[in-house]
Parts: structure tokens; C-alpha cells; sequence
């Protein structure tokens, strides 16, 4: 969290930004090898950022700190070239947010070495937990680290620059033949949460397992994410943020942007494409291009939301 | 190990000796300890018929962990790469197992 408190809802910037009107127009995506893709819009998004910065935050996930098997034999250090692209970039974000499995097995070290690495990135991170980050017997390790100031099993929203981020925690009590699951505590406090926010505020759901059904097979897919999604029907523009597939997937429907994040440790296959979802073994010289990060961009007057994918390398 | 005498192992290896025996060859023995292996997050195989008093082992060989859960009867640790749970089934009945961190992975021990 990086001392960030989830409870506080006043980023100066809002003041500022919270006049302007937002409708997102989505993004345009092609397929190619059958993983939909943000294209056309990267060059332009990056022109325009140069020339109205509005808002940037970026996504980072499913670091997987710990893993060493043969598809990244050190996740640490494809971690770090990730947080070495974001210290580069031209334009600093406002903060980060990690869509889950921070670690690989939720060892003490595993959390400790990844906050070491990611906190030299210097911006806030506000963390969502995947099904590896809470495999610690008393499953402590996560929440004492990144659970202050959220309710249940760690959910929370906050505010930045006039947008509501609302961080879903969709891994905890999955049932056996099941997905994902927000499970009805949980849903009861979305819908409070959203209760009297202004329809024309944009919002971002994120959560680890996609909140939408990529592939049931795989258990790709939230068991009642259905259920948040209609809580944000009404609202102008909406963004649905996610890991857990490892690579970049997208799709528009209505108001509602759905992106899927590229891990920073190993590529998994396309739906379908291989036996399983298991971690993807690819040749050394391609495995950086199917890592990366994501950074999303709000602007002002442009009425659009741009999320630009950027891989490690290529 | 200690406080296991001669006498003692004696016993036991008595007694297992003359159920071998005395068991028709036909009928699964009790005393199998049978495997199912986590390949590709899928347990093989999908379904055991058992008897009472059978021990099941499970060994993870995928790349990522996985648990083996059955409601209210047994819940593995978390089993990294080439990690063993066992379990021995003491009542007959089905047992409906998954794996809580990958759901749609299912299982089933009919022990009879």
C-alpha cells in the first residue's frame, strides 16, 4: 500500500478534473492469433497524452514472486525490468494498481521480495489479492500487509482524479465446479458503495479472476461478476480491470470496457489452445513480449478511455 | 520408531501377512494405496472406487499449486510441484473433492 490509506477519499486532483464529463467510447481491438489486441489506438492515446496528460494509472499483475519453473525460471527479474519500464516512462503515473498473485505460493519472502521490488516504482499501489496470495496457512500474510482500511476479504474503493475505483476480491470461498466468486456480502456492499455516486462518473471495477466469461473451461470467469456488472449499468463509462489469464484480452459492450492484463512472470496459452491454462513455455527471445504492463489513461475533452499495453520487450 | 519393539512389528507383519492370505484375489484389497496424479489441471483419474480403509494419494505435477478439497471431510495444504497429499478413507461413501484454488478442477472417491 505503500502508506496509502484506502479509507480516504480526497485526491486533490479531483477537485480539479470533477466538472468534466466522461463516456467511454472503448477501445479499439483486433485479434491476432486469436488474442484480441488494443490496436490503432496506442499511437494516438500516447500523442495525446503528451498533449493533455489527464490521468494515468497503470496495471501490473500476477507477478507471481517465487515462481521458478521453466516457462520464467526467475519472476523476480522479469518483475523488476517491469518496474524499470514504469520508472521510465515519459509521463510518471499517479499510482498503480496490482490485480493479483503478487506471490506464488504467499511465502512471507515471496510478499517481502515483491514489495522490495515494486515499491521502487515510488507510486501508491492499491492491491487486489489472487487465489496464490492467500495460500499461507493462516492466511495472514496478504491481509497484513495490504488489508488495511478494507472490509470483508478485502474489498475497498477510492477516489482519483474524479474517477471511483472500486478494487473486488474474487477468489475466497470458490465452490468445487465453480469460477470466480464476489459471493453476497460482498455484492450488498457494491451496491451500497455505488448508491448516490453520480451516473456520470467513471468507474473502474478490478479484480483478479475476469469479472466476465472468458472461458468457463479453464475456470476463467466470476460465478456472479453478472451480479456487479448491473450494479454499474447505469453509470457512463465503466472499466473492468483483470489478471489471472496472463495475457491481454479485451471486449466492449455497451458502456462497459473489459481488459485483461499481461502478467509480468509467464505467458498462459489462449483459451483453449493448449491442455490447460498452465504456465506457457516459450523460446528465451519471446518471452518478454508476452510480458508486461498496462497503463490506462483518462483524458480530459476526449471522451475516451485509452489503455495501452506494453510489453517488456517488442 | 523407538518404542516399536520386535514383538510389536512381529504382529502387525503377522497379521498382514495372513489377511493377505485369507483375501480371495478377486476383491480390491483394503490395504492398496492408490494414486491419482494432477496433470494438467485435471485429477487422474477423475473417479476411484475404493474400499474402506484405502489410502489415496494424490501427487501435484503441474507447474502451479493446487489443493485437494472435499467439504467437511479433508482439505490438503497447498501442494507445490511434485507435493504428496494422503488421505485414507475410513467410511464408505462418495466424496466429491476439488481444487479451492482452481474450482472447476473436480474429483471423485466412491469408497464402498
Amino acid at each position: 500500500m505503500s502508506g496509502h490509506d484506502h479509507g480516504e477519499d480526497g485526491v486533490s486532483r479531483r477537485k480539479v478534473l470533477e466538472c468534466m464529463t466522461w463516456a467511454g467510447t472503448g477501445v479499439l481491438w483486433t485479434i491476432t492469433g486469436g488474442v484480441p489486441r488494443s490496436l490503432g489506438i496506442i499511437d494516438s492515446a500516447e500523442a495525446a497524452t503528451a498533449a493533455a496528460p489527464g490521468m494515468t494509472f497503470l496495471q501490473i499483475s500476477d507477478s507471481h514472486v517465487g515462481f521458478d519453473k521453466p516457462a520464467n525460471p526467475n519472476a523476480l527479474g522479469t518483475l523488476e525490468e517491469a518496474v524499470n519500464k514504469i520508472n521510465a516512462m515519459p509521463v510518471k503515473p499517479s499510482f498503480m494498481i496490482h490485480t493479483g498473485d503478487i506471490t506464488h505460493l504467499s511465502k512471507a519472502s515471496e510478499f517481502d521480495n515483491a514489495d522490495r521490488i515494486i515499491s521502487q516504482s515510488k507510486l501508491d499501489v492499491h492491491y487486489v489479492p489472487g487465489e496464490h496470495d492467500f495460500l499461507d496457512e493462516e492466511v495472514k500474510f496478504y491481509r497484513e500487509r495490504y488489508g488495511r482500511g478494507t472490509k470483508g476479504q478485502g474489498w475497498y474503493s477510492f477516489d482519483a482524479g474524479g474517477v471511483h475505483f472500486v478494487g473486488l476480491v474474487n477468489v475466497v470461498d470458490l465452490k468445487g465446479g465453480g469460477l470466480g466468486n464476489l459471493g453476497a456480502e460482498q455484492l450488498a456492499w457494491l451496491e451500497d458503495d455505488l448508491r448516490g455516486k453520480s451516473k456520470s462518473t467513471p468507474v473502474v471495477l478490478f479484480a483478479h479472476i475476469p469479472l466476465w466469461t472468458v472461458y468457463p473451461e479453464w475456470g476463467w470467469g466470476t460465478e456472479d461478476g453478472g451480479r456487479a456488472l448491473e450494479y454499474v449499468k447505469g453509470f457512463g463509462s465503466v472499466t473492468v480491470l483483470n489478471g489471472h489469464i496472463h495475457q491481454v484480452m479485451q471486449k466492449v459492450e455497451g458502456n462497459v470496457t473489459f481488459h485483461t492484463a499481461r502478467s509480468t512472470a509467464f505467458p498462459q496459452p489462449a483459451p483453449g489452445t493448449a491442455a490447460s491454462p498452465g504456465p506457457m513455455k516459450v523460446e528465451d527471445a519471446k518471452l518478454r513480449s508476452m510480458l508486461g504492463v498496462a497503463s490506462i489513461n483518462f483524458k480530459q475533452n476526449e471522451q475516451r478511455l485509452a489503455i495501452i499495453d506494453t510489453p517488456l520487450q517488442g | 520408531m523407538k518404542t516399536l519393539n520386535r514383538r510389536d512389528f512381529g504382529v502387525d507383519l503377522g497379521l498382514t501377512l495372513a489377511a493377505a492370505i485369507l483375501l480371495p484375489a478377486t476383491i480390491a484389497r483394503a490395504d492398496d494405496n492408490l494414486e491419482v496424479h494432477i496433470d494438467n489441471f485435471v485429477f487422474q483419474p477423475p473417479e476411484l472406487k475404493i474400499k474402506v480403509g484405502t489410502t489415496v494419494t494424490w501427487t501435484n505435477r503441474d507447474d502451479i499449486p493446487h489443493t485437494v478439497v472435499s467439504a467437511g471431510k479433508f482439505r490438503s495444504k497447498t501442494l507445490d510441484t511434485d507435493d504428496k497429499f494422503a488421505f485414507t478413507f475410513t467410511n464408505a461413501g462418495d466424496y466429491k473433492y476439488f481444487c479451492s484454488l482452481h474450482p472447476h478442477m473436480t474429483g471423485m472417491i466412491k469408497v464402498e
